[in-house]
């Protein structure tokens, strides 16, 4: 029984990232920025674990894991970030968040 | 243990509490502590010297190690053999008889306290110079001496001519200094160390194939530091401008024992220099020239203080001549009579400037035999003893030396016997000028106080009587003598042209007062060359001094420091100014340039890595 | 069937990947990407990890997902409008989106074996124990500190999210 080959998940993995990439690159709601954070981790993720597939560690499994923390973590505090920003500038768009310049 | 640290320990004693004190203390207080502290080391180094009998062997005593680096070890080592027990006596004798003469000399001037911390503090270098059992220890007293003819110089610092006099001086020694540090650099090189003891018997062992370079190369260097403390040609030019400083000053520094510690430096590296010929011949050529030129200038010098100097300078060439004929013993001899002689000559021409308040021109005396009587006798005695009249002190130092220098080569003799005529001339000229005569000033002359007097005395009758003290065979087991005979026709001569000199200054400067002028303007040209000392200051400003000042105006001012190093580092701030103007575009906050940046690096850093194959 | 399958959730996941970055309505993105961390949660069984999956569902597509849904909800975000005052990211946006789309599909081809195949079943220690024992014994220091990173987030969003700032 044939499964599919590793570098389909790889660039399966790479294509998600680009979009994540895209993403922050275009989007202009914070929100929609955050997301495609998320959407950056799980790409990255899913490199993890297929690698641990491919090596037969479960150490790629635990990076995972920890990324999963850190994005919760990051979550909690970004959001209230964003609910701070909000609340000051009754705006969700990013591009009115630059006041940290020269 | 003979404690002989004591010796230089108590002067320096005394500059501490001088120099931290004595500003509130009085005056008796101020005396008390430095004549008493260089008493006390007198009579020391007198209790030591008994108590060591013959000194056969060098004493030495080592304190500590003071530097311990690879195969360098120099210790802080003291020692006394006979060459350096001459040299205390004399250094810790007349240096006592100048201190109590300063009390009276210096008791109007201001800075008191500072004058006498001063003055102790060069006794303790003085003493750590003529100790010093090697040569870096020497060279701390060599530069400490220095530093304080320096201060001395510069005394009176509100005069401008006295501070660029001490500058002077201090800037002239520096080159000589730098000839003996070189000298140090290549004994460390060749012998491994600098203890006297280490390195004589291993360049007394030396292959004569070998003595020829680093030998002579070592003697010349440490010759080159000669001529600039004992102001030989051509590094003389600081010693009659130090004459800016007091009088005893003149006397201590300047006449009696620091400008000799060349001669005792070569006198103590004997084993170095015997061992290159070559430098002996130049240590005694440039002695002799040094004698003959400093004489011509000394006929015609008008301030009393510079014909002194300049005779200082002559005699200093004439001990020169001395250690570089061989003639150690003679010149270690002169040193010692000089130092009588010369320091008494000072003295007494400073109780003349202290009678006439500060006059010091001998145009402007005249007449003062009868006013001062005292001052005159005394002068007189250290005349006739520079004269070389017998059988007065300068005449058994002076014979020995053109004895020495006949036996060498008697061209020489006969230079040091015209230079002997020129002595006795121009210091008689200046006694003459001074006491004989009428009065040709419009002062009231005073005797001087019984603490000037008196060290006067002391010194006349040294000076008087020094020539019988035996230091020649008192130092032949240092220095083996040469075996020149006392050939009377020679010694004949040489008293001849003293007592020729005298005549022709009687002649000149009492008899026939006229008489003078007139025959200097008939020599003219030759007058002017030599009454303006050869113009050497003159030609060093031009070839030395005014190039430096302008090179480093022109050069290394405006062009490398305000060009090149102000522009360099102007240049980078304004550079990175610029760019930093340029780079903080970027910084526009907004995120997502941002990340278009960040997105524009990891390409390229895959790219990079991706050509290069590091991926893998 | 792992071709199939995977096919089909990879798919899933690109659809609506693409979904979260093309809508302008956030609600609406947020939906796609619970979309993508479902299909990739079948994905992550698909290569045995099944205690990670479980985590992608329960953690990710439950409580962050709900987190952003709920912050969406509370800002009353409409669809976005358009400022666009980024000249690096038109510059410089979709040619280097391209060129490290490019670069890592060429990295991937290029060094990635090519015979390695994934199958289903062929590793198993992805379960619970596996990863608790390594947890809990190498891991056991990182893990301990996620612990106080989550301490410090909490505290981090409490004081953000108080009603003034001073």
């Amino acid at each position: 029984m044939e499964g599919a080959p590793l570098s389909w998940y790889l660039i399966l993995s790479a294509i998600l990232f680009a979009l994540g990439v895209a993403g922050f690159l275009f989007r202009r709601n914070i929100i929609t920025v955050f997301m495609c954070i998320e959407l950056m981790l799980n790409a990255v993720n899913l490199s993890f674990i297929a690698f641990s597939h491919k090596l037969n560690q479960v150490d790629g499994h635990i990076y995972a894991f920890f990324v999963m923390v850190v994005a919760a973590a990051e979550a909690a505090v970004g959001l209230a970030i964003i609910l701070t920003v909000f609340k000051n500038r009754a705006s969700l768009a990013i591009d009115d968040v630059s006041s940290m310049k020269y | 243990m003979r404690h002989l640290w004591l010796i230089p320990a108590l002067p320096f004693a005394g500059f501490l509490l001088n120099g931290i004190f004595g500003r509130r203390a009085s005056k008796a207080v101020v005396n008390a502590i430095a004549v008493g502290s260089v008493a006390l080391s007198f009579l020391w180094v007198v209790k030591t010297l008994l108590s060591l009998g013959g000194m056969e062997t060098p004493h030495a005593e080592r304190y500590f190690t003071w530097i311990e680096s690879g195969i360098l070890n120099v210790g802080f080592e003291l020692a006394v053999d006979r060459l350096t027990a001459v040299m205390l006596l004399v250094v810790t004798g007349v240096g006592l008889l100048i201190h109590i003469y300063s009390t009276g000399y210096m008791a109007h001037e201001g800075g008191y306290y500072r004058f006498f911390a001063y003055m102790n503090l060069f006794m303790f270098f003085m003493l750590i110079l003529v100790m010093a059992n090697n040569y870096l220890l020497m060279f701390v007293g060599w530069e400490g001496v220095g530093l304080c003819s320096y201060l001395l110089i510069g005394f009176f610092f509100l005069r401008r001519s006295a501070s660029t006099a001490a500058n002077k001086a201090f800037i002239v020694n520096r080159i000589g200094d730098f000839g003996f540090a070189l000298a140090m650099f290549l004994m460390v090189v060749q012998f491994g160390t600098l203890d006297f003891a280490g390195i004589y018997p291993a360049a007394a062992e030396m292959p004569a194939e070998q003595t020829a370079g680093i030998l002579t190369a070592i003697a010349l260097l440490l010759f080159v530091g000669a001529t600039g403390k004992s102001a030989q040609l051509p590094l003389y030019v600081w010693l009659p401008d130090a004459m800016e400083g007091p009088t005893p000053v003149s006397a201590l520094i300047h006449a009696a024992t620091m400008v000799t510690a060349g001669v005792y430096m070569v006198a103590r590296s004997s084993a170095l220099f015997l061992q290159a010929p070559l430098a002996m011949d130049v240590v005694a050529i440039v002695g002799l020239l040094t004698a003959v030129m400093a004489a011509t200038i000394g006929l015609t010098q008008f301030d009393i203080k510079k014909v002194f100097a300049y005779s200082t300078v002559s005699q200093l060439g004439y001990m020169v001549l001395a250690v570089g004929v061989g003639a150690f013993g003679a010149g270690i001899f002169h040193l010692m009579t000089h130092a009588f002689f010369k320091a008494l000559l000072f003295l007494g021409a400073g109780s003349v400037i202290h009678a006439l308040s500060g006059e010091q021109d001998l145009r402007a005396m005249g007449g003062l035999r009868k006013k001062i009587p005292l001052t005159f006798a005394t002068l007189l005695c250290a005349a006739v003893a520079i004269a070389g009249v017998p059988p007065f002190s300068g005449f058994f130092s002076k014979d020995e030396i053109l004895l020495a220098a006949h036996h060498h080569a008697p061209w020489m003799y006969w230079v040091g016997v015209i230079t002997a005529a020129m002595t006795a001339f121009y210091v008689f000229r200046a006694i003459f000028m001074a006491f004989f005569g009428d009065s040709r000033g419009h002062h009231h002359p005073h005797e001087s106080p019984p603490s000037m007097i008196l060290p006067l005395a002391v010194l006349a009758l040294l000076s008087l009587a020094g020539g019988f003290i035996p230091v020649p065979r008192f130092l032949e087991p240092l220095f083996p003598a040469e075996g020149a005979h006392h050939d009377f026709a020679l010694v004949a001569v040489s008293v001849g042209a003293g007592l020729l000199g005298i005549g022709l200054a009687w002649l000149f400067y009492v008899s026939k007062p006229g008489l003078a002028d007139s025959a200097a303007a008939r020599l003219g040209a030759l007058y002017r060359l030599v009454y303006n000392k050869y113009f050497v200051d003159e030609i060093y400003d031009a070839t030395v001094v005014r190039p430096l000042i302008g090179g480093s105006r022109a050069v290394l001012w405006r062009g490398v420091d305000a060009g090149v190093i102000d522009g360099a580092v102007n240049g980078i701030a304004q550079r990175s100014r610029d760019l930093g103007i340029l780079l903080r575009m970027f910084q526009s906050g907004n995120i997502r340039s941002y990340a278009a940046w960040v997105l524009l690096g990891s390409v390229f850093v895959l790219a990079v890595l991706g050509v290069m194959g590091g991926l893998r | 069937m792992d071709v199939p399958l995977f096919l089909i959730f990879a798919a899933i996941a690109v659809a609506c990947g693409v979904n979260v970055v093309v809508q302008r309505h956030p609600i609406t993105s947020a939906i796609s990407l619970i979309g993508v961390m479902g299909s990739l949660a079948a994905l992550y069984l698909l290569l045995g990890g099944e205690f990670i999956a479980a985590v992608q569902v329960v953690v990710y597509a439950g409580a962050i997902m709900v987190l952003f849904v709920f912050v969406i909800m509370l800002l009353n975000a409409g669809a976005e409008g358009r400022s666009g005052r980024s000249w690096p990211v038109r510059l410089l946006g979709i040619p280097f989106l391209v060129l490290l789309l490019g670069l890592l599909s060429f990295v991937v081809q290029a060094y990635a074996p090519k015979t390695d195949r994934v199958v289903f079943g062929a590793f198993t220690s992805g379960g619970p124990r596996d990863i608790g024992k390594l947890l809990f014994t190498e891991y056991l220091l990182p893990f301990e500190l996620t612990s106080v990173l989550i301490l410090i987030a909490i505290a981090g969003a409490v004081v953000l999210a108080r009603k003034e700032i001073d």
